[in-house]
């Protein structure tokens, strides 16, 4: 009988630990007690015949990692877009404009982190918001452009993401970005590496269960960019594309590379729906 | 001094008498540990915030000792209780020498 008590205390025991090291799914994301934030949803149409429903990042972090992002105090990547609201207001380049002086406000950008990447009719090509920013910076301020997911780069992301946030993500497939779009969908079914591992096999196949200590998420890229606490710091789409490569033991393309910009549209449209959420707080 | 030190603080605007406040605290800050080393080789030199205090019209609420193995900006969360109006004082002690100050007053109703 004693023995017995000991296995019930043991049981009980693991089960406080999972409830401690698991997500609550279920929960709700409201920042500042203001912007409520659609974290889950119907899956895009395009996706009806993998998923039923999209879920945020957040939905599968644990409760304190979730809590920090509730409150822009307690969220270490508004410190990135803080200072991305110091770069927007400063004037750069031959041309001596800031990003301010043609678009006004921050505030003004609202809506447009929803709709990257987007096609550009003039240059012929599917483009992220940090290609557009660079454009602007050569073309328009006579700036050097930023190095892809370099911390200037991604703090002004962080910025323009942070004035969307509780917007829909909702960019376009069809039309001239389908192409770009079906070689990201490819991508994305694409076994890659030693471990032969395509971004489907976790993130469509095994989201929920547990990959050794990781807890699989949906993989989905509405929450970027992404403040972790592994590395403490604000983390660009493609840069944890590279990670996810990586561990699959395979050579990785490149931040910024046409593959990467491919693939950041498929997956930004399987959160075609979520609201934008960046600079979110993962693990 | 190291770059881009900047103190934040969030403090409710007023409290009743007597009423347990829970204050925010965060400095941003590269905490360098003194265990890294740097590309040639070389030991980064320890720079860290290893004090942080809160006063509330001057009398101690807590006095903290920050060690190394404290991640990159410090922030901080910790209650007071309020048993008259005044001024909370925080500072943060740099390795540098440097002080930073920052304070928030409170009412009490």
């Amino acid at each position: 009988m004693k023995k017995f008590h000991g296995i019930a205390a043991l049981v009980a025991a693991s089960f406080t630990g999972a409830a401690i090291a698991t997500a609550d799914e279920n929960a709700e994301l409201v920042i500042n007690g203001d912007i409520e934030i659609v974290t889950k949803t119907a899956a895009p149409a395009h996706l009806s015949d993998a998923l039923d429903e999209v879920m945020s990042g957040w939905r599968f972090r644990s409760d304190q990692t979730q809590s920090m992002q509730m409150d822009d105090f307690d969220n270490p990547g508004m410190l990135g877009a803080e200072n991305g609201a110091e770069i927007w207001a400063t004037a750069d380049g031959t041309e001596g404009k800031s990003c301010a002086d043609c678009h006004g406000a921050p505030e003004e950008m609202a809506g447009v982190k929803a709709v990257y990447p987007k096609w550009n009719e003039e240059a012929g090509e599917v483009r992220t918001l940090q290609m557009q920013v660079n454009d602007c910076r050569e073309n328009r301020m006579g700036a050097e452009p930023w190095g892809y997911d370099k911390s200037d780069a991604i703090d002004v992301e962080a910025l323009l993401a942070s004035v969307s946030r509780g917007m829909p993500v909702n960019v376009a497939i069809d039309g001239p970005a389908q192409e770009a779009w079906e070689k990201g969908k490819e991508i994305y079914y694409t076994r890659f590496g030693q471990l032969e591992l395509s971004c489907a096999n976790c993130h469509e196949d095994n989201y929920g269960n547990m990959i050794r200590a990781d807890h699989l998420s949906q993989g989905q890229i509405n929450g970027f960019p992404t403040y972790r606490l592994k590395n403490t710091k604000l983390n660009g789409a493609h840069s944890r594309f590279k990670g996810c490569i990586r561990d699959t033991r395979a050579e990785t393309f490149s931040p910024g590379s046409p593959e990467f910009v491919a693939l950041e549209l498929y997956v930004a449209s399987r959160g075609n729906g979520l609201s934008v959420e960046g600079p979110s707080v993962r693990n | 001094m190291a770059k881009g030190v900047k103190p934040r603080v969030k403090v409710p605007k007023s409290a009743s008498a007597g009423e347990v406040v829970t204050l925010k605290t965060l400095i941003s800050h590269k905490m360098e540990s003194g265990q890294r080393k740097d590309g040639d080789g070389n030991l980064i030199p320890r720079s860290i915030i290893n004090r942080f205090t809160c006063e509330l019209n001057g009398k101690m609420v807590i006095d903290v000792t920050l060690e190394p193995a404290i991640s990159t900006n410090p922030y901080l969360e910790f209650d007071a209780r309020v048993d008259e109006g005044g001024e909370f004082k925080f500072t943060w002690y740099d390795d540098d020498g440097s002080v930073y100050e920052e304070s928030k007053p409170i009412a009490v109703s």
